[in-house]
């Protein structure tokens, strides 16, 4: 064969994948140039869910900016209202209440549950495992029945609060919760007899989209791709916030940095999210949920209908906003993609100056070239997958 | 401490460079001269008592009406020494460019693109610069403080 065919006349074939595939889920154009099935470069082209968040941020009242957050990473946006809610709270110097904190906890970890649920489901099916698909995404909708349960709205919740929460857990959340664990646990052990040892996803995944540690770190890489690649950093352990210092929990770590790694990563972290829920509804103590500063937080609306102070205070932080001091900050959190930071900087104004958001899977979309060159097209499929892009957090 | 030795490390090592430091809210801060980030950043990243590995955020400030305009604010972070750092410096308008740093660190590739697109500052020796978030015919650079947050453009799809 290679006799007959050595003298032919042969070029790279360009082909455009997106900006609307079906198996990219998210908005983003790979600009592929390919010999025969090999890639041999490959360009990736963004921006197509930008809708100008930090001029929106600049432009809006600490407090409007909560709303906004929730449309960085759509798939977990209560860990994204904490961020910005800590971020905030850093900036001007406050601690919330220890019920606040733990309340804070179990929505973050409630979210990377549901976050990795929908990455691996929506990973096998782009693989062609729809039962996996289905299974996980009904697993799903027991966190999200939870998630809306205490905030009232399943996708844009915005129920963080800078200072606080707009509300308290419902009666019997803790029941419910256990129970939904334990549903979540049924569909997990059964996903990974599906997927784990399937020699047909393993072959679409092992030894696909290598990524070694030392390059890893050069690029950015945090969250489960980072660890994937063997380097345990995980923002809860390295820098705790909240109450993440005083809960047993397990980092995953992998050993190649391939695709099947990061599978295994996530899959792990799934059932270590849910001993962080379990341990922090044991422990959870009663007391207020919003910190006692009415030029922060909102007085309860009682008070602000009895009191003339409370009214003044409302009226004045609704209209011209909540004034934090002059100043920068950078605050880290580790959300489902690895690491979410805020950096903002206030001019003493009731408007942030500034509010940028290190997006975790911006650096992950840049790596895609490096992941994918020298391999098949087939595997961008899976590469793309699990890394995780959301297009939300990664255009703002 | 290991978080005020970066600051005191960095202003032994670099005394001519370093404009000024500050620690709020124990953030560490150093604002630096624009012409010597190359040596600051690669003293940063393979000095063996701090060995800052990731560059994990960059990004631009626009400070209107001061007499240098912009600040290109990078963050940095040291796995080992689990300590972090934040670099400033301060960019004119008129001279609106700064060294790149993507052979330093692979990840200031896209990170950089997203600044120049939004801010306009210019990126010596960077090896694709793009406008990254908006399109290619898109004019000006939304993030400065002067572009209007009501003003439209005609959209126009990119083009290969």
């Amino acid at each position: 064969m290679s006799e007959t065919t050595k003298d032919l006349y042969t070029e790279n074939m360009i082909i455009n994948m997106g900006p609307s595939h079906p198996v990219t889920h998210g908005t983003v154009k790979f600009l592929v140039t390919l010999d025969g099935e090999k890639i041999v470069d490959m360009k990736v082209d963004i921006g197509y869910l930008h809708r100008g968040f930090e001029k929106m941020c600049e432009n809006s009242t600490w407090e409007q900016v909560m709303p906004f957050t929730d449309r960085l990473n759509y798939v977990s946006p209560l860990i994204n209202n904490v961020g910005y809610a800590l971020a905030v709270e850093k900036l001007i110097g406050i601690d919330v209440p220890e019920r606040c904190k733990y309340i804070r906890v179990i929505a973050c970890e409630l979210s990377r549950i549901a976050d990795h649920l929908t990455n691996i489901a929506a990973s096998a099916m782009e693989m062609g495992a729809m039962t996996a698909f289905l299974y996980f995404v009904e697993a799903r909708e027991f966190i999200w029945d939870l998630i809306e349960s205490f905030c009232g709205a399943r996708v844009t919740t915005n129920y963080v609060r800078i200072g606080g929460l707009k509300n308290d857990l419902p009666d019997g959340f803790k029941e419910k919760t256990l129970h939904a664990l334990a549903e979540v646990r049924k569909f997990w052990d059964d996903v990974n007899k599906l997927l784990t040892k399937n020699r047909i996803f393993i072959d679409r995944v092992r030894n696909t989209g290598t990524m070694p540690p030392e390059e890893a770190i050069s690029y950015g890489f945090t969250g489960p791709c980072l660890r994937a690649s063997g380097v345990p950093y995980d923002v809860r352990k390295a820098h705790p916030y909240l109450i993440y210092d005083q809960l047993n929990f397990d980092i995953p770590v992998g050993e190649q940095g391939d695709n099947f790694d990061r599978y295994l990563v996530r899959m792990e972290e799934i059932i270590q999210s849910t001993r962080i829920v379990e341990q922090a509804l044991e422990q959870i103590p009663k007391g207020p949920i919003n910190i006692c500063s009415p030029e922060y937080r909102w007085q309860p609306k009682e008070a602000v209908y009895d009191k003339i102070e409370s009214l003044i205070f409302h009226f004045k932080t609704v209209v011209e906003g909540i004034k934090p001091p002059n100043g920068e900050i950078y605050f880290p959190i580790e959300a489902a993609n690895g690491e979410l930071g805020f950096y903002l900087v206030s001019n003493g104004g009731g408007k942030p100056y500034k509010c940028r958001v290190r997006p975790p899977c911006f650096p992950l979309t840049a790596a895609m070239p490096r992941m994918v060159k020298g391999g098949f097209i087939a595997d961008i499929i899976p590469t793309f997958d699990l890394i995780n892009m959301i297009g939300g957090e990664c255009d703002r | 401490m290991k978080k005020s030795n970066t600051l005191k490390r960095l202003t032994e090592k670099f005394p001519n460079s370093i404009i000024e430091t500050h620690s709020f809210r124990s953030d560490d801060t150093a604002v630096v001269k624009k012409n010597d980030i190359m040596e600051i950043f690669t003293f940063l990243r393979d000095d063996p008592d701090l060995l800052y590995n990731f560059m994990m955020d960059l990004t631009a400030v626009d400070y209107m009406g001061d007499e240098s305009r912009f600040e290109v604010v990078y963050h940095l972070y040291s796995l080992k020494f689990n300590t972090r750092i934040r670099i400033k410096a301060k960019v004119a308008e008129s001279e609106c460019s700064i060294d790149s740093i993507t052979s330093l660190w692979a990840s200031a590739n896209w990170f950089e693109r997203e600044v120049y697109d939004l801010y306009g500052i210019h990126f010596n020796g960077h090896p694709d610069l793009r406008r990254i978030l908006m399109y290619e015919d898109f004019k000006g650079h939304p993030l400065r403080k002067d572009y209007p947050i009501r003003k439209r453009q005609p959209l126009i799809g990119p083009i290969n």
